[in-house]
């Protein structure tokens, strides 16, 4: 009797783990969603070769190239800022879909929608807190971020044309933010964006056609809102992520980031 | 003309001399030993290779002629051959050259040379993780600050009621600063479009080539001036300026800014 239960012994909890984990990683479907090479088909022990797959045989390569200059891998060169402008574009847009199921931009709505998050919705205050000063500091970020790159001379041959695009990349974040104001509907985002698009009516030529386009009216009132939320939801991250994009293309073209200095 | 390295000029120049050389004696005796005396191959080598080929010849005999032995006879007949004939080969040009040097073609023009192998590290983990760790802190960071400091949400707007002051984003408080000063439009369009304009235009501007602080002064100088214009007009349009957009000190009347 002994004999027979040595013979075939109870499979541990540790035997099964490991047969169900071969059974799923060596299935059809799992085999379709990770590449051949990946870590998550052969496992990651630390190596040159799996340090290289886990770039190449992932979204990240779109990203990333497999090896960066030195240099460029040290804090107190970039200090991270372009990578946190674009962390904080990603937590905006999850914390603004999030907002989005709640808001009606509607004038008569828009402040109600506001206030009853902040009271009755669970996360609604602290979702709306991380939407509004994440918009500030991606402000802040991306403005430190063109200093940092200005005084490191980054902008010179050859690239040029990326300083460009990150000049624009900064007038979108500053429309996005700016658009953003006014979706609250209270007292400050009226005048705050009151007193924002007037100056624009100076401008020569096209100045008060622009602004009556971009407000539905010579003043600000209910279709402004509508306008400015279309902007800020959809058109400006759809402009801003291709201009993104071609940014972060243009920096792995260019040859990496910029220095040593 | 394409400039010939001086190393080929030397080693064609050694060849023509030896050339002549060989041609002097003309011997068919002398040039039978000239293999094995010009030869690269060192001397212990040949020496082991021909006691070798001695062996083959005196050992294979008594076995009465393989196939091994015809090949090795054919091989020891074609390189016996050329030290027969001796001399300049037939068709060789001027100096005895079997071959011309017709240009010389530097590595850089046809292949790309790394001047420099560049010390380069893996994406996976040095990038990545530090990356990872800058996101988690930001979060943290924002995540912390929204816990304890409220977005500010004030009175349903109203066209009729003006407060006083009327301030706009914060990052706009410059402009508005500018507004006490000049005309709207020069204030609101001409200065920060010409400033917009030329900090786009700064690579096209900044002829300069060197990236090093110590080559760069000007252009540091001009920019540290710019953005301190600008950061001051947005202090004191955010904290010094109260009802009527008139000046104040925040610590005698407070702060009239929301973010």
């Amino acid at each position: 009797m002994a004999k027979i239960l040595d013979e075939n012994p109870r499979p541990t909890l540790k035997d099964r783990v490991t047969k169900v984990n071969g059974s799923v990683q060596g299935s059809q479907v799992w085999n379709s969603i990770f590449r051949p090479g990946s870590i998550f088909r052969k496992g990651y022990t630390d190596s040159p070769r799996n340090r290289s797959y886990v770039i190449m045989n992932s979204v990240l390569y779109h990203l990333h190239p497999v090896k960066v200059k030195r240099h460029a891998v040290k804090v107190s060169y970039t200090l991270c800022l372009g990578g946190l402008s674009f962390f904080l574009f990603i937590l905006l847009t999850v914390t603004g879909i999030f907002l989005m199921f709640f808001y009606r931009p509607e004038a008569t709505q828009a402040w109600n929608d506001i206030n009853n998050l902040q009271t009755s919705v669970a996360f609604g205050l602290l979702v709306r807190n991380m939407h509004r000063w994440g918009a500030h500091l991606m402000v802040l970020s991306v403005f430190l971020h063109m200093a940092r790159v200005f005084y490191h001379g980054a902008y010179k041959t050859p690239r040029e044309f990326n300083w460009v695009i990150g000049m624009i990349l900064l007038t979108l974040t500053l429309l996005l933010s700016f658009t953003g104001y006014l979706l609250p509907w209270d007292q400050l985002a009226l005048w705050a964006v009151t007193v924002g698009t007037n100056m624009m009516g100076y401008t020569p030529v096209l100045g008060s056609q622009v602004r009556f386009v971009l407000l539905g009216g010579a003043e600000i009132g209910p279709e402004t809102l509508l306008r400015w939320y279309v902007l800020h939801v959809l058109f400006f991250p759809f402009i801003i992520v291709i201009f993104m994009a071609i940014h972060f293309w243009r920096v792995r073209k260019d040859g990496g980031i910029s220095g040593p200095l | 003309m394409t400039e010939i390295p001086e190393h080929l000029l030397k080693r064609a120049q050694a060849a023509r001399d030896k050339a002549a050389a060989e041609a002097a004696p003309a011997e068919p005796a002398a040039a039978a030993d000239a293999p094995a005396s010009d030869s690269r191959i060192p001397a212990h080598l040949l020496e082991r290779s021909r006691a070798a080929k001695a062996k083959t010849e005196g050992g294979a005999e008594p076995a009465s002629g393989g196939g091994g032995l015809a090949v090795a006879e054919k091989v020891a007949a074609v390189v016996a051959a050329p030290a027969a004939g001796g001399g300049i080969p037939v068709g060789a040009g001027p100096g005895g050259h079997t071959q011309r040097l017709l240009t010389v073609v530097k590595s850089g023009s046809i292949q790309e040379v790394k001047a420099a192998p560049v010390d380069k590290v893996h994406t996976w983990p040095h990038l990545l993780a530090a990356e990872f760790v800058a996101a988690l802190a930001c979060t943290a960071f924002v995540f912390v600050f929204s816990v304890f400091v409220n977005a500010p949400l004030l009175q349903y707007a109203n066209i009729n009621k003006t407060p006083n002051p009327s301030k706009a984003p914060w990052y706009f408080l410059g402009l508005q600063e500018l507004l006490t000063m000049f005309h709207p439009m020069i204030a609101g369009v001409t200065i920060p479009g010409v400033g917009l304009i030329l900090l786009i235009l700064s690579p096209y501007i900044d002829k300069n080539p060197s990236n090093k602080p110590e080559d760069r002064k000007f252009a540091t100088s001009l920019m540290t001036i710019f953005l301190m214009f600008w950061a001051v007009l947005v202090i004191i349009g955010s904290f010094f300026r109260g009802p009527g957009f008139n000046f104040t000190l925040p610590w005698r009347d407070g702060i009239f800014f929301e973010l």
